[in-house]
């Protein structure tokens, strides 16, 4: 058996094993109420985060408007629930299609350039997307989409962000991420090398922006309502720090970032500025003294362990 | 009609242009969105309104207070938040993450110290009119215009004449090559940002009159990014051209259009300039050199 696949499967036993555990504790009820809110939002932002690292860890570009995608994806799965009244799932794709379909539009124009033009695209973008929605009576406009049927609990989020990990993960592994890591590290070398520079940098920020969409859609499928406040610039910037903090490139990284700062946001839920404050100062003292964030571009993974028992050295060798 | 629409329009568009100026200058030396500037308006705006009402100062030396402080602040952002990435020769994605955890400190430090509220100047210095040939235009319309460009010109000349601006212009081209002459490019930078904060000081304060005082108001600086994408990111005459092109075309769709399209509408503009013209007016990187 490859290397590769042995260790996708232990990753999933481990994956499957902690959802058991989770959800045992959650039917337990010996996590308290606010907590399993807050699990399943480590979920929810564990698929924002790793698709925003994707474009700007793996690919090397910066966005900043992960917000407006996921306003799509929130927008578009409440459209099919509430309105149409389809089941959940066809929501939910259709919410990550909808936010894919925004990503190649507004990426091919702008990806094409240097990493800034995309940095205030998509800063535009997320600001129009949440003007446009405010304006659009039909999903409820400044006073919010009402009235959204809480479908999203613990399983549905656990399973997607398992789904969304895999996926990434094995892109990455595939000769598409392996392009994309070269874009990062190179992009001109790597045109010189014969890589289409901008199918794969389009290519990336679509996946990331339908992860986004996803993610929305279990978002607002959680809290009853969609609110445009919700997805303003400072959402795009939390996750934006989760990447940061745990290392551009690394999705193991994204996950501990993730945890640590929802941990931090749950304790102070009440001292919105002093949260922020503290998260902005967290991105200035890591771009002073340790830019590479947490974990770098490194991953932590189940060959630790066999490396720590110092028995599948060989075959780790061989899995390279 | 119309008149009263342009002029409100190149007031606007002379604004834009003094935010799209300052970002480009720092663009065009370090390379990177300064996603602080907007905070550092703000600042300057709320340094100008307290000079003014709380200090009791005259107009005109709170505008100069406002420009110093902010041309200061702008100063002390890049000292503490950019030299070392620069000495270190990092990436201008970490100089984003900097600028863009700057932003949201400042914003957020206002929040915490100062408020959220909404603070107006007084009724005498925004809302006198004089009549034009028949239209109505505000005075201070009038000045936003006349102090954009001339606070512009004023750069112009001393990029074109001083010994430290023709530095500037040599290490916009290249910096290496500028430091070998014997460029001391740490105290260059330092006059680049000081530049640019001194006309973030002065758009601050007549964003600050035109509309209000509050902690989210640097985030009208997307409009100067727009505009100086416009122009060619880089260039500064391009960010006046461009400044004036998204106000004026701005009031006009707001005016004859619907003011809810307004910021859609400028957000389209830069989509579809990037992809017919995406070097922008004046556009002078597009192609990376190796």
């Amino acid at each position: 058996m490859r290397i590769q696949t042995k260790t996708d499967l232990a990753s999933l036993a481990c994956g499957l094993t902690l959802y058991a555990l989770l959800e045992g504790l959650i039917l337990a009820d010996i996590i308290p109420p606010y907590w399993q809110l807050n699990v399943i939002r480590v979920c929810i932002y564990i698929i924002l985060a790793t698709s925003l690292n994707l474009i700007n860890g793996i690919t090397g570009q910066f966005s900043i408007g992960h917000a407006g995608f996921m306003a799509i994806g929130a927008y578009m799965s409440a459209i099919m629930t509430v309105k149409l009244g389809l089941p959940f799932l066809v929501a939910i794709l259709t919410g990550g299609l909808a936010a894919a379909l925004l990503g190649f539009l507004i990426g091919l124009p702008t990806l094409r350039l240097s990493g800034d033009y995309l940095a205030i695209a998509t800063l535009g973008l997320g600001e129009i997307i949440r003007i446009t929605i405010l304006n659009i009576s039909y999903v409820g406009g400044a006073s919010g989409f009402m009235g959204i049927p809480k479908y999203t609990n613990f399983t549905w989020a656990f399973l997607l962000m398992l789904f969304t990990l895999f996926f990434i993960k094995n892109f990455v592994n595939s000769t598409h991420g392996r392009a994309c890591i070269a874009i990062r590290e190179n992009e001109i070398a790597a045109e010189a090398m014969g890589v289409n520079t901008t199918k794969y940098k389009v290519l990336a920020f679509t996946i990331g922006a339908a992860f986004a969409g996803v993610a929305g859609a279990l978002f607002s499928h959680n809290f009853y309502m969609a609110h445009p406040t919700s997805f303003t610039f400072m959402q795009s910037f939390d996750i934006l720090t989760m990447v940061v903090l745990g290392g551009l490139g690394s999705m193991t990284g994204s996950i501990v970032g993730v945890i640590a700062l929802t941990g931090i946001s749950a304790y102070m839920a009440d001292y919105p500025e002093i949260r922020m404050i503290i998260y902005a100062l967290l991105l200035i003292v890591l771009m002073l003294f340790r830019p590479q964030g947490l974990f770098g571009s490194k991953e932590i993974s189940l060959r630790i362990f066999s490396r720590l028992t110092g028995g599948e050295r060989r075959g780790a060798a061989q899995g390279n | 009609m119309l008149i009263q629409t342009l002029v409100t329009g190149l007031a606007i568009g002379g604004i834009y242009a003094l935010m799209a100026v300052g970002y480009s200058l720092v663009f065009s030396i370090l390379n990177f969105s300064n996603f602080a500037y907007g905070s550092i308006i703000m600042l300057g705006a709320y340094v100008g309104y307290y000079l003014l009402m709380k200090a009791g100062l005259p107009l005109a030396v709170s505008v100069a207070g406002s420009v110093m402080g902010a041309a200061f602040l702008c100063y002390l952002n890049e000292r503490m938040a950019y030299s070392t990435l620069r000495k270190r020769n990092a990436a201008s994605l970490y100089f984003m993450i900097s600028a863009m955890g700057t932003a949201i400190f400042l914003e957020n430090l206002v929040y915490a110290t100062i408020g959220s509220r909404f603070y107006a100047f007084p009724e005498i210095i925004t809302q006198q009119n004089i009549t034009f040939w028949g239209a109505s235009i505000g005075v201070l319309d009038v000045f936003a215009i006349v102090f954009s460009f001339t606070a512009i010109y004023m750069l112009h000349y001393f990029l074109q004449h001083s010994r430290v601006g023709i530095a500037i212009r040599a290490a916009s081209y290249d910096m290496q090559v500028c430091q070998l002459n014997g460029v001391n490019i740490t105290r260059l930078v330092g006059w680049v940002f000081l530049l640019a904060g001194a006309l973030a000081g002065l758009s601050g304060m007549f964003l600050g009159m035109k509309y209000m005082v509050y902690p989210t108001m640097g985030w009208i600086t997307n409009k100067a990014y727009i505009a100086a994408v416009i122009g060619g990111l880089g260039s500064l005459p391009g960010a006046v051209v461009g400044g004036l092109i998204l106000g004026v075309l701005e009031t006009l769709v707001s005016t004859y259009v619907s003011s809810v399209i307004r910021d859609v509408f400028s957000f389209s503009l830069l989509v579809v300039l990037l992809l017919v013209l995406p070097t922008g007016l004046f556009g002078k990187y597009l192609e990376e050199k190796v």
